[in-house]
């Protein structure tokens, strides 16, 4: 196999559009990455032709549906190496992890701790909050060093015997830092705790195999996988999921309801409760079945070229936050400019066609420890291109130049 | 996108009018704004209902940064009343990106901001957290 820039540039209608007079040049994919035009067939095709609600009917587009959405799932669970009755649909990772949270975390007894870190999402912070105040357990956090990178050398004093569960990013949204993993696998079982993977950053970037991260919950969302939004999935061990009671009722997640009482589905269903989002769950089964067939060993070094260009071509005044090289990350960079509001560059950036994030990246705990109101941030996918490394470090210098009061 | 980050507008953010803190003040607010982290500390010293000195701190983007510059040079001698007056005139200014007599000065270089939605909070907020410090000094409940 081998990568053709061109042919997957050529897949996304929207990369040929321009802002004012510029070409778009889109590196905001950590917060939402673009839909393939085939991807959005898939959905065309399904509302247009299979169109019903999925585990009820008997009529040939209920078949038609159930199929494509079962479909999907087996897909989801192939890219993750899983089986599919072990994938859950959610809206995405915030809605995965707090699924986690309310049905997990009924298992929990006040006392009982909870191990996140100040790299998280709030999307892994804020679930976790409400489960403290709902049920009384301990919520301790891993520490972030002054450089943006999680330090786990107090890892052995906060992984207590009372920790139930460590919940921490595969991959920081910040910084683009991978979790050093074998610690907290380490830490996590010399105590029975459980692990929880947001890998809303790492899902992207190619198939992953799960099992072999040794963890107990893994999540993620489709739309920063080339998928539609409103989309996602969480993966845990089928006797989790059993052991694990419904956090949401309704229809579909039932065996037998009476007025009385309630027998659940087996999971996943008795985790989808309601009618789920069958489109956007085919349109992620087409997006990650389109990523299984790419050459990955060629994309990886292809972001990683890119991710290099850019920490090489940044102006001295610039300070990068989180890995200043190629090892353990994804290609995502935040950087500071020092004196300069990181929406003031990412505004005027967008005068060039540069679309990037700045703010805090809702990591507002990670912002106020390294002392920053937000950073910018520049995040590739594999259609990204040289041209969108030039645009960015040219507008940089530009917007630097416009802002700068020394 | 260059008007929005005209001379003028620079220039305000970079004079800075009454930036910084003061010692002692009768009270202080900080507000956040949750979309992009802007913050804005405020500290007041009344003379009855009126503003007798005001010191800002802005953790924020040039359009705050501005923002408040035009508070710290216009807002001396003011009441609440005038400071909503003030609020509801840049809101309206944000809003239609018409300008209305009775705008402050240095005001009206924020019209541009208008055709960008997403920044009318970083403009707004140091008026905001204005009028809820003036509300809370005078032991008023907030609308």
């Amino acid at each position: 196999m081998s990568f053709d820039l061109a042919a997957i540039r050529a897949q996304f209608p929207i990369l040929s559009r321009r802002i004012g007079n510029a070409p778009l040049h889109y590196l905001d994919n950590a917060a939402t990455a673009q839909v393939p035009e085939f991807v959005l067939d898939a959905v065309h095709r399904f509302e247009t032709t299979s169109r019903a609600n999925v585990l009820r009917g008997v009529h040939r587009l209920a078949e038609e549906a159930t199929a494509a959405y079962a479909a999907a799932r087996h897909t989801v669970a192939h890219y993750l190496n899983v089986p599919a009755a072990e994938i859950v649909f959610t809206g995405g990772t915030t809605g995965a992890i707090n699924l986690v949270a309310r049905s997990y975390g009924e298992l929990l007894a006040p006392g009982d701790e909870i191990v996140i870190s100040e790299l998280e999402h709030h999307s892994n912070i804020v679930p976790w909050q409400l489960l403290r105040d709902r049920r009384g357990v301990v919520l301790k956090v891993l520490p972030v060093r002054d450089d943006g990178s999680l330090n786990l050398d107090g890892l052995e004093e906060i992984v207590t015997a009372k920790c139930r569960l460590i919940a921490v990013t595969h991959a920081s949204n910040v910084t683009g830092g991978v979790t050093d993993l074998g610690s907290i696998r380490a830490a996590a079982k010399a105590v029975g705790a459980r692990i929880l993977l947001d890998g809303a950053q790492r899902a992207p970037h190619g198939p992953i195999d799960v099992p072999a991260l040794g963890v107990d919950f893994y999540a993620f969302s489709g739309h920063k996988a080339f998928a539609p939004h409103g989309i996602g999935a969480l993966w845990a061990r089928r006797a989790l999921l059993e052991e694990m009671p419904p956090f949401m009722g309704g229809g579909e997640m039932i065996r037998t309801v009476t007025m009385e009482r309630t027998a659940y589905a087996p999971p996943p269903h008795k985790f989808e409760a309601g009618t789920p989002p069958v489109a956007q769950a085919i349109g992620l089964g087409a997006a990650l079945d389109w990523l299984m067939k790419l050459d990955w060993p060629a994309i990886s070094g292809h972001e990683m070229r890119l991710t290099q260009r850019v920490l090489d071509g940044l102006p001295s005044r610039v300070r990068v936050i989180g890995p200043t090289g190629l090892q353990q990350r994804m290609p995502v960079i935040s950087f500071d400019v020092a004196g300069i509001h990181p929406h003031d560059i990412c505004q005027l950036l967008d005068a060039d066609g540069v679309a990037m994030r700045g703010g805090h990246h809702c990591a507002q705990p990670l912002m106020d420890r390294l002392g920053l109101a937000g950073t910018v941030r520049a995040s590739f996918a594999l259609y990204n291109s040289e041209e969108d490394v030039q645009a960015l470090l040219g507008g940089l210098d530009r917007a630097i130049h416009r802002l700068a009061r020394s | 996108m260059t008007e929005l980050y005209q001379d003028a507008i620079v220039a305000l953010a970079k004079s800075a009018t009454r930036a910084g803190r003061l010692q002692p003040a009768d009270a202080s607010l900080t507000r956040d704004n949750p979309l992009c982290g802007d913050r804005v500390t405020l500290d007041i010293r009344l003379d009855g209902a009126r503003i007798a000195e005001l010191a800002h701190r802005v953790r924020g983007c040039l359009l705050c940064e501005a923002a408040a510059s035009v508070i710290g040079a216009q807002a001396i001698g003011k009441t609440a009343a005038d400071i909503e007056a003030a609020e509801r005139g840049v809101r309206a200014l944000l809003e239609t990106g018409r300008k209305d007599p009775a705008l402050w000065p240095g005001l009206e270089s924020f019209s541009p901001v208008h055709d960008y939605a997403s920044r009318h909070t970083c403009v707004l907020l140091p008026f905001e957290t204005l009028r809820e410090l003036l509300s809370q000094a005078a032991g008023r409940n907030t609308p």
